[in-house]
């Protein structure tokens, strides 16, 4: 019989030698970039076209999301049903995201049926024609949702706190209202097309089992576009951030709600600061996993919520430290209290190395785990160049996690753990 | 085909092993075959009370989460009606942890009110911010209760009502662990960079002394056909019009559930299927609508599901559904909205074969249901369908006799 109360010898994950895969890079006629992945033993790919069309550059809100989504709703070629007749026939998935600052296209599908459904990816990029009827298909169902939506006290939440921080005019704080919706015109979709699509910013990333005349075949369809390589620097869009005077916010949007949803939101530099990385160690010390503080105190040891996060806002060009949970009613402001007391251990004591070693090796064992698989890897890649960082950022990274010490963490703590700092919201 | 290899262990656990040498990375999963519908009707939500508990500490390793984050590791659980389902994904040099505490915890946990009392508020605090606290998070209670009049299908894995898990004492909680988290009602698979022989000699050595504990004997009760329609009105807080229909399907391994598999993508499979185009797109009466099932072992419910347009009537919106199953009761489906739907369906499987860890679950959910080979021959038995078994299918399960209509009102 084992002796159950020894646990089994174990590698420190931080010892483990991570290599992350390298990418192909390719470069089309009209200097768009493509990265390639070939990668993976199963018969499936998956290619992103990623534009610089999000919310960033629209004049009008709610614009950029409307494009992006109605793009796939016809071609002068093909109605929205046979767009999405042909896909589905290939058991193909396309789906469209639109960010703050980029919009995307992802297909998956079985690298079989690859040729058949890249032309009529590009015919979208060139040809949709966004009818009126499609448009207002989508601005009732938009409406409906957000109707839904405004009453989960978590959504409405997580609108107003981004607002706080960013201000209502910033494309990283402004939210949607009906009357938004309302206000697309077709012209306004056409035009934005136009000018973020057609003629748009664009790079293509593609991963899994890659047929042999990928680029060829992307080539052909993409690379005689008037598109620009995405690097393109143009007379940039900027946005002032005006962040609300007022830090503390106590919203009452459905008088019999159970819950509080709970935000905590601070500024936060972008990625390319030199504490960006290190923050990244404190924040799973404080709330990115399961072993973290938020998590033991306010979840496990005090039955508060069912669960208590923290996270840095994935933004290009700023960031800020986000905590979130939906708590009790009747416990909302002991929680933000058990937060901000979390936050002050983090400052006035320096953590053990126990807690600092389980960390590391988290850490270190969640990228081990990412890497696994080519749709993940070229995750990584993307999230790297569209942040404008390299490979070594990514070593440097893990260096960070090796190396970090409890004495930096709490200076760390001190610097960016202030709860004068943090705009805070509660909404029931 | 996903390659495996089989064996058990004397005290009746069932081990699995899928070998992929391309992953650095090991998964542990551990099915128990105990899900909701294993509960007495007085004390539900104790299955998934009880993946709460698991994490809980175990008799002699008092914290699960910290050894396993120390060995690279991460780990989660989920609970349906059916079963349970725990899984560890960690370096593979470091397996042995995984094997260290699946087996600490499957040979006692470390039972105490202290951590019973905060796991009854987590899990009260989850049954708020999902059925509670959410615009049209009741439907499934009352959905489940008019369909189903003795099957334990007709209460959520979360329990029939809060005041089960708030009421749970210590001697139920031990009584239920006692009775199904036990080798006999296990199953584990082992998947990833790790080879048969080591995962052999590590069950041995971790779980070879685990007493048996006693096969838990199912008698579930079957829930007699239905024979007239059924329907109900609420009249809710939300701001819109709903509408849910469900259809008593047939269970997990029949040929039917394969049909009705396929008749769901057919009707409610993304933007080129039968609902949306015809009552989003042309007709206009709903914001959304889906059809679904939840791919239940024993039989289960297809359901019809949709948002009104603000100003759609009730009675026109069900009289468009109506039609539509009509039209494929009548008309069937053509060869080619067949082979879209199939190959919808192969795409699907390769894409959650991609995951080591999927591909674990899934042995062991095939497992579960009686042979983890099934999972090879699962793909086969979707392409067998013919456009006749739609046909008679459809007239079968959307026959008005065997429907339940929720009409969800908004009183705003």
């Amino acid at each position: 019989m084992p002796n159950r109360t020894i646990a089994p010898p174990i590698k420190d994950a931080v010892d483990f030698e991570l290599v992350l895969p390298r990418c192909d890079h390719h470069v089309l006629s009209n200097g768009v970039e493509v990265y390639a992945l070939n990668m993976g033993s199963e018969d499936t790919l998956q290619i992103n076209w990623v534009f610089y069309a999000g919310a960033w550059y629209e004049k009008k809100k709610a614009l950029a999301a409307a494009t992006n989504f109605l793009m796939k709703n016809g071609t002068s070629g093909r109605t929205a049903f046979e767009i999405n007749e042909h896909f589905d026939y290939y058991g193909a998935y396309v789906n469209r995201s639109c960010y703050s600052e980029t919009s995307e296209v992802t297909l998956h599908c079985l690298n079989k049926h690859v040729h058949a459904l890249i032309p009529v990816i590009a015919e979208m990029f060139t040809d949709a024609t966004f009818l009126e009827e499609e448009l207002a298909i989508y601005k009732q169902n938009s409406l409906q949702r957000l109707k839904v939506n405004l009453q989960k006290s978590e959504f409405v939440a997580g609108r107003l706190i981004d607002s706080y921080l960013f201000g209502e005019k910033h494309p990283y704080g402004k939210y949607n209202n009906a009357e938004d919706y309302e206000a697309l015109t077709r012209e306004d979709l056409v035009g934005f097309y136009e000018e973020y699509y057609r003629k748009g910013r664009m790079v293509i990333f593609a991963a899994g089992k890659l047929p042999e005349n990928m680029i060829a075949e992307l080539e052909k369809y993409f690379g005689g576009l008037p598109v620009r390589k995405h690097r393109e620097t143009v007379v940039g869009v900027q946005h002032k951030i005006e962040p609300a005077t007022e830090k503390k916010y106590r919203i009452m949007n459905d008088p019999n709600g159970v819950q509080a949803a709970i935000r905590l939101l601070r500024p936060f530099p972008n990625r390319h600061h030199p504490d960006f990385q290190k923050a990244q160690v404190l924040n799973n010390v404080l709330g990115g996993f399961f072993g973290s503080r938020l998590m033991g105190n306010i979840r496990e040891d005090k039955g508060y919520t069912y669960g208590i996060y923290s996270y840095l806002l994935n933004f290009i060009h700023e960031s800020g430290w986000m905590i979130t949970t939906e708590a009790g009613r009747d416990v909302a402001e002991e929680t933000v209290k058990e937060i901000y007391n979390e936050m002050e251990l983090l400052r006035e004591e320096e953590i053990d190395e126990e807690e600092l070693m389980m960390t590391r090796n988290f850490i270190i064992g969640t990228v081990l785990g990412d890497l696994d698989g080519p749709f993940q890897v070229i995750g990584r890649w993307k999230n790297m160049i569209l942040n404008g960082v390299d490979e070594a950022y990514f070593y440097q990274s893990l260096q960070v996690v090796r190396s970090i010490t409890a004495k930096e963490l709490q200076e760390l703590a001190n610097t960016y753990l202030q709860p004068d700092d943090f705009y805070e919201l509660v909404v029931i | 085909m996903i390659q495996f290899e089989k064996f058990t262990l004397p005290n009746g656990l069932r081990v699995i092993v899928h070998e992929d040498h391309t992953t650095p990375m090991a998964v542990v999963n551990i099915m128990y075959d105990v899900g909701a519908r294993d509960e007495d009707p007085n004390k539900t939500g104790f299955a998934h009370l009880f993946e709460h508990l698991m994490f809980g500490g175990s008799i002699n390793i008092e914290d699960y989460e910290t050894p396993l984050q120390m060995a690279g590791g991460e780990n989660n659980a989920y609970t349906s009606n059916d079963l349970t389902n725990y899984y560890v994904q960690l370096p593979a040099e470091n397996v042995e942890t995984a094997f260290w505490l699946e087996s600490d915890r499957m040979l006692s946990l470390a039972f105490d009110e202290k951590s019973l009392e905060v796991q009854r508020k987590v899990v009260s605090e989850e049954f708020k911010e999902h059925y509670i606290n959410k615009p049209y998070g009741d439907v499934w209670f009352k959905l489940r209760e008019m369909a189903y009049k003795v099957h334990p299908y007709r209460w959520l894995t979360i329990g029939k009502e809060l005041s089960h898990i708030e009421n749970a004492t210590l001697a139920d909680v031990k009584a239920f662990f006692a009775e199904h988290y036990n080798p006999s009602n296990a199953i584990m698979v082992v998947g990833g960079n790790i080879k048969t022989a080591q995962v052999r000699e590590l069950t041995e050595k971790w779980f070879g002394d685990i007493p048996s504990g006693k096969k838990w004997e199912r008698h579930t009760p079957e829930e007699p056909v239905q024979t007239a329609p059924r329907r109900e009105i609420v009249y809710a807080d939300v701001p819109l019009d709903a509408i849910y229909k469900v259809y008593h399907m047939d269970n997990r391994l029949s040929h039917g559930y394969y049909v009705a598999d396929l008749i769901t993508e057919v009707m409610g499979g993304g933007g080129s299927s039968r609902l949306f185009q015809s009552l989003v797109k042309e007709k206009k009466l709903f914001s959304n609508i889906e059809c679904y099932h939840f791919g239940t072992v024993d039989k289960g419910l297809l359901t019809i599901e949709g948002k009104l347009v603000k100003g759609v009537k009730m009675e026109d919106a069900e009289a468009a559904i109506e039609e539509e199953l009509e039209k494929l009761k009548r008309e069937g489906i053509s060869e080619k909205e067949l082979t879209k739907v199939k190959n919808k369906t192969e795409s699907a499987i390769a894409f959650e074969d991609m995951s080591v860890m999927t591909r674990c679950n899934n042995l062991a959910f095939y497992e579960l249901l009686g042979d983890a080979s099934l999972f090879n021959s699962d793909r086969e038995k979707y392409f067998s369908v013919t456009v006749e078994d739609v046909l008679n299918y459809s007239r079968k399960y959307f026959d008005v006799n065997n429907s339940c209509t929720l009409c969800y009102y908004s009183k705003q």
